[in-house]
Order: structure tokens, then sequence, then C-alpha cells
């Protein structure tokens, strides 16, 4: 197996960070979309159960039928994976960042807005930092979930590790499929750890020292 | 940066009013177009430079009233001028970042330093980093707290009383004219609330600042107001006087039970400390040499000593005995409830401190938490007595006429 995973080492590097580099911007994206949702849903009440449903239904979806569901609308290659990634991204930040932002007490937002503060210096100075602890627990858990969701959407030939995956499966009992298969799953884990650490990192540096547990 | 003595907030002089007048016209504020607005028609002029206290039962309207100063809450008609200018010309954010805004616990933001957030204000108006570095070395000052040691440090580590003292000092940061305070005192315990409203009472005779303040405590109200307005439903007047007034001719009814029974005990929060003799009590310095001190004691005939800070902040109050080293240690637990109160305190919150004091008298502490003197209790008593002793031949010699 060594031999099998020098003779490709390069493609592996490179399947590696298209992988993680796939994840991390999907997820990028789904925080601006989640935390942006959240807000919405917090300073309209009525919208929460919703988002509720949205998000817990959201996750029984199997992401190989959500793909295929996707494949007529976006056709195949890098777009259905981005959208199905960012899709079950979303959800858990969704969730963590409408707890959150509703744990922000209304005497503070009161005083913020008593000292002259307006609604995007309150979010940005107040709201967000104080439920930015609980945001990145949920952007965590999506980083790891989307790891995986992100080789299972490589099906519709997107980028990434799933790739061989798939070029395993496909070819069982044939002399490199368990090395394929394999590889590309331990690839995955030890990415989704190293990447898991860096968020602990930035929480480090991110997350206020007022607040932090 | 400097740990010297802090400059004083105004160059001018203690009588000068920095405060605005706040005027109330025929101001209303319903929530429904049915049933009876929460605020009806409101007329009311709160002068420069005094603390004016709202109270009246819950759902009166006095927060009601409060908040649309600053316009947290716009009335349904009428108008309020702060110094002449109508609230509701200016952008709500401009106004209230000219008006200052303390609210019960202080509500401290969490995640910001008490530097950050009294500077929020500033910040917002656009200061400079060193003006605003200084206004938050200064207000610490003013508030009683040291500035080198607090200004890092997080709301979470702090006590109830001191994260109330950045509350206020950060309704001061940007030097309004008016500031609204919101059953500001309501989340800490008796002792350090009486602390507190001393402490307001001292730095509003420094600033003399328009403070409107809403309590549901016809004490707290007694002793802090220059003016109290008594609410009833709907915000209609009750009345709307001075404490002394209030208490010996209340306007009706409602306001009788409101302000209660014992008038005569309530009197006591009419009397300040400053007005009792102090006893001169033998005094030493952290870090004086023990032997002269132990000799002015003898000398005085005292068994105890008031230790001060270098700044002459009453610190700690020992026996004699207990004075053994070489030289007068500082404190070993700088928490620990010295019993002291302001020289603005009245005479209710002496007994009261007193009632809890080894030695039968509290330490009075003047501007910025210097040491004054002791109040004993015969020297409360004694002035008590001489009231009474006054009042009784005051109403003699009206019965005679």
């Amino acid at each position: 197996m060594l031999e099998f995973v020098l003779d490709r080492a390069p493609d592996l590097a490179y399947r590696s960070f298209q992988h993680v580099s796939l994840v991390v911007q999907c997820v990028l994206l789904a925080t601006v979309i989640a935390v942006a949702v959240a807000l919405l849903v917090t300073t309209v009440p009525r919208l929460k159960p919703v988002a509720n449903f949205v998000s817990s239904v959201g996750l029984t979806v199997p992401s190989l039928a959500l793909l295929g569901l996707m494949l007529p609308v976006v056709g195949i290659g890098t777009l259905p994976s981005v959208a199905v990634v960012t899709f079950y991204a979303a959800l858990p930040i969704l969730r963590n960042a409408v707890v959150g932002l509703e744990g922000v007490s209304g005497n503070l937002l009161e005083s913020a807005r008593g000292m002259g503060m307006n609604p995007l210096l309150t979010f940005l100075r107040v709201q967000l930092p104080l439920a930015w602890p609980v945001i990145l627990a949920g952007l965590r858990v999506s980083t790891q979930m989307s790891m995986g969701v992100a080789a299972i959407a490589a099906y519709a030939l997107g980028p990434g590790l799933g790739g061989w995956i798939f070029t395993g499966l496909a070819q069982i009992g044939g002399q490199n499929a368990v090395n394929y298969a394999l590889t590309a799953t331990i690839a995955i884990v030890v990415l989704a750890l190293l990447l898991d650490l860096l968020l602990r990192v930035l929480g480090r540096f991110t997350i206020s020292r007022g607040i932090s547990a | 940066m400097t740990t010297t003595e802090p400059t004083p907030t105004t160059d001018a002089g203690p009588e000068s009013v920095s405060g605005a007048e706040i005027v109330f016209d025929q101001v209303t504020k319903s929530y429904s177009a049915q049933g009876k607005p929460a605020v009806d028609s409101l007329s009311l002029t709160i002068p420069a430079g005094q603390i004016v206290m709202f109270v009246g039962p819950s759902g009166c309207g006095k927060t009601t009233s409060l908040k649309m100063i600053n316009r947290l809450i716009d009335p349904t008609s009428g108008t309020i001028t702060i110094g002449g200018k109508d609230v509701r010309s200016q952008d709500p954010d401009d106004l209230r970042r000219q008006v200052g805004y303390v609210i019960q616990g202080g509500s401290l933001f969490p995640h910001m330093t008490v530097a950050q957030n009294i500077a929020l204000v500033p910040g917002l108006l656009r200061w400079d980093k060193k003006r605003i570095t200084d206004r938050v070395e200064e207000l610490l000052d003013l508030v009683g707290l040291d500035p080198v040691r607090y200004r890092d440090r997080f709301p979470r580590e702090l006590s109830g009383g001191q994260q109330q003292r950045v509350g206020v000092a950060r309704g001061l940061a940007a030097d309004p004219p008016v500031i609204l305070m919101d059953e500001p005192f309501g989340a800490v315990d008796p002792i350090t609330r009486q602390r507190l409203q001393d402490e307001l009472m001292s730095i509003q005779s420094e600033l003399k600042k328009t403070i409107v303040c809403v309590t549901h405590d016809i004490d707290e109200a007694i002793k802090l107001g220059d003016r109290i307005l008594i609410l009833q439903e709907h915000a209609q007047i009750a009345q709307y006087d001075t404490p002394e007034a209030i208490l010996s001719a209340p306007a009706n009814e409602f306001v009788e039970d409101f302000v209660g029974s014992g008038s005569a005990l309530k009197s006591l929060s009419l009397t300040r400390v400053e007005e009792v003799e102090l006893t001169e009590w033998t005094t030493a310095t952290v870090g004086e040499p023990v032997g002269p001190v132990l000799e002015r004691a003898r000398a005085a005939r005292q068994k105890s000593v008031v230790v001060l800070d270098q700044r002459r902040r009453p610190v700690d109050w020992v026996n004699i005995r207990a004075l053994t080293g070489e030289t007068v240690p500082a404190p070993v637990d700088e928490a620990r409830d010295l019993h002291q109160i302001d020289h603005r305190a009245t005479l209710n919150d002496a007994l009261d401190t007193m009632l809890v004091s080894a030695y039968a008298g509290v330490i009075v502490t003047g501007r910025r938490d210097q040491y004054v003197g002791v109040a004993t209790f015969e020297a409360v008593t004694a002035l008590i007595t001489a009231r009474n002793e006054a009042a009784r031949q005051a109403q003699e010699d009206a019965d005679e006429q």
C-alpha cells in the first residue's frame, strides 16, 4: 500500500488540496449564508419554526439523493459539489447561529441601542462577538461533516478525494480497489482532524477572553 | 500611565451646572388605539443640574416616560425638549450618543474589557485614541476604581457593585449633559447599593448633570432626589416636589400610601452624615512604622487605628493590638467590607452600617473616597436628639401662637 501511495503521491496531494479547498470555501460561504439567515430568523421570530424545520429535515435527506436531484439543474462537475456541500454545511451553522444570537440578552441589545449604536454596529460589535463561540462550534461540526459530504459529491465528477473512493468501489475485486478506497478515506479523516485543530486555534484567537469558558 | 493625582473632571468651579433642562409637553404614548394610553398627557420640567427620581408602582409608565427622552420609545403625541431642542428633530442615534444611559446591573458587554466598555460612546463619536484613553482613566478614577488594576479586566472578573460603577462610568463617558438611569442599583445587595448611591451623589456634586432616574424604591428616591416625581397609573402626576415637601405634605392619599408610614424614620434619610460632628480618629498609612502610630493612638486614648492607603482612602480599621509588625500592613483580605460611608450618605445608612461595625462607629469618606473622619454612634444620636428637640420646640412655638 505504501508503494501504491508513493506512486501516486502528486495526485494524492493534488486531490487532498482540492478536497480541503472545496470544503473550506463551501463552509465559508455556508457561514455567511447561515449567519445572515439566523439574523433574519431572530429578528422576525415567526420565521424561527421554518428555519428549525429546514435545518433538522435537511440533515435527514441523503446527500447522494440530493446530489441526484441537483444533476438535472446544475449538471456535473464542481458546481453540484459546491451546492451540496454548502447546503449541508449551512445546516449546523444555522442551528447554532440561531441559538447563539438568541442567547444575547435583550438588556444588552437595549443598552447598545441606548448608547446610539445602529443595527449594523450592534450586530458587528455586540451580537456577532457574543454569539461567536456557539457559531464556531457549529462551524467545527459543519467542517467535519462537509469533509465526508464532499467525498460523496465526487460522484457527480466533482473534485477531491471522493473520486478515488468511487474508483475503488467501481473496481471491487480489482488489484488496487482497496488501496484507492482506503487511502482516500484515511486521507479525509486525517485532513478533517487537521482542519478541526486549525478551527480550535482560530477559536483561541477570536473568542473574547471575557466570554470564553 | 499616570498614577498621580487625577485631573479634575471640569475646569469650571463646583457650582457650575453642566446639565441641560428637560421639558415634557403634553406627552402621550399609546400602544393601541383602544385602551388607555401608557403615558397620558404628561407635562413636566426637569431643571438643569438636578437629580429627578421617577417613582411609582409597576406599570405606571415611569420607564416608558424615561425611554421617551432618548427616543428608545417615541411618543404618540406631544414634545420633549432637551436644552430647548426637540428630541424628535435629531437623528435617534446621534441623540443617544449625547445622552448617558445606565441600566440595571450596568449591562456591560461581557466580551469587552472595562476600558472598551467605557470607550464605546467616545469611539462612536470618533474621539481620538489619546483622548479616549485619558477619559477612561479619569472616569475609572471618578467612580473609585483604580485604572491600572481594572482597565483591562472583563466584566465577569468584577463584583456586582464594581460592574455597576463601570456602568455609571460608561454612561458618563462622552460627558453628556443628561443621564438617564433605569433602576440602576436594583441588582446589587443593600450595602453595596447604599455605597453606590453615595458615590453617585458625590459624583453629581462635582459634575452637576441633569439625571433622571427611575426607581421603585421610595427610600432611594428620597435619598438621591433633588426632586421626586410620583406617578400613578397612565403616568398621571400624583406629586412632583422636593423630598422634604413630599414627606411633610403628601399631596393625596396615594402619595401618603406610597411613601408609607414612619415618615419620622424616613426623615433620617434626609439628614446627611456630613451634618454629624465627626470624631478625629488616629490614622496610619500603609507602610508607615508602627511605633509612632501606637503613640498617637495612646495619646488620643483610642484602641483602634484607621489605615489609609497612599491616596488617603481608608482600607482597614484595626485594633492596635493587631499592629505587631514593623510597619503598618496592607489589609490581607482587600475585598472585605470596611464599614465606611460617604459624607453624603444619610443618617439612616450610617445607623445601618454601625449595627454591623465592630467599633460603634463608621468611617466617613469625602471626595474620591478620601478619609474625612469617624461618625460615632453618640454623635449620630446626639444630632437626632437635637433635631427632635428643635422640632418639638417649633411645634410648641406654633401652638402658643
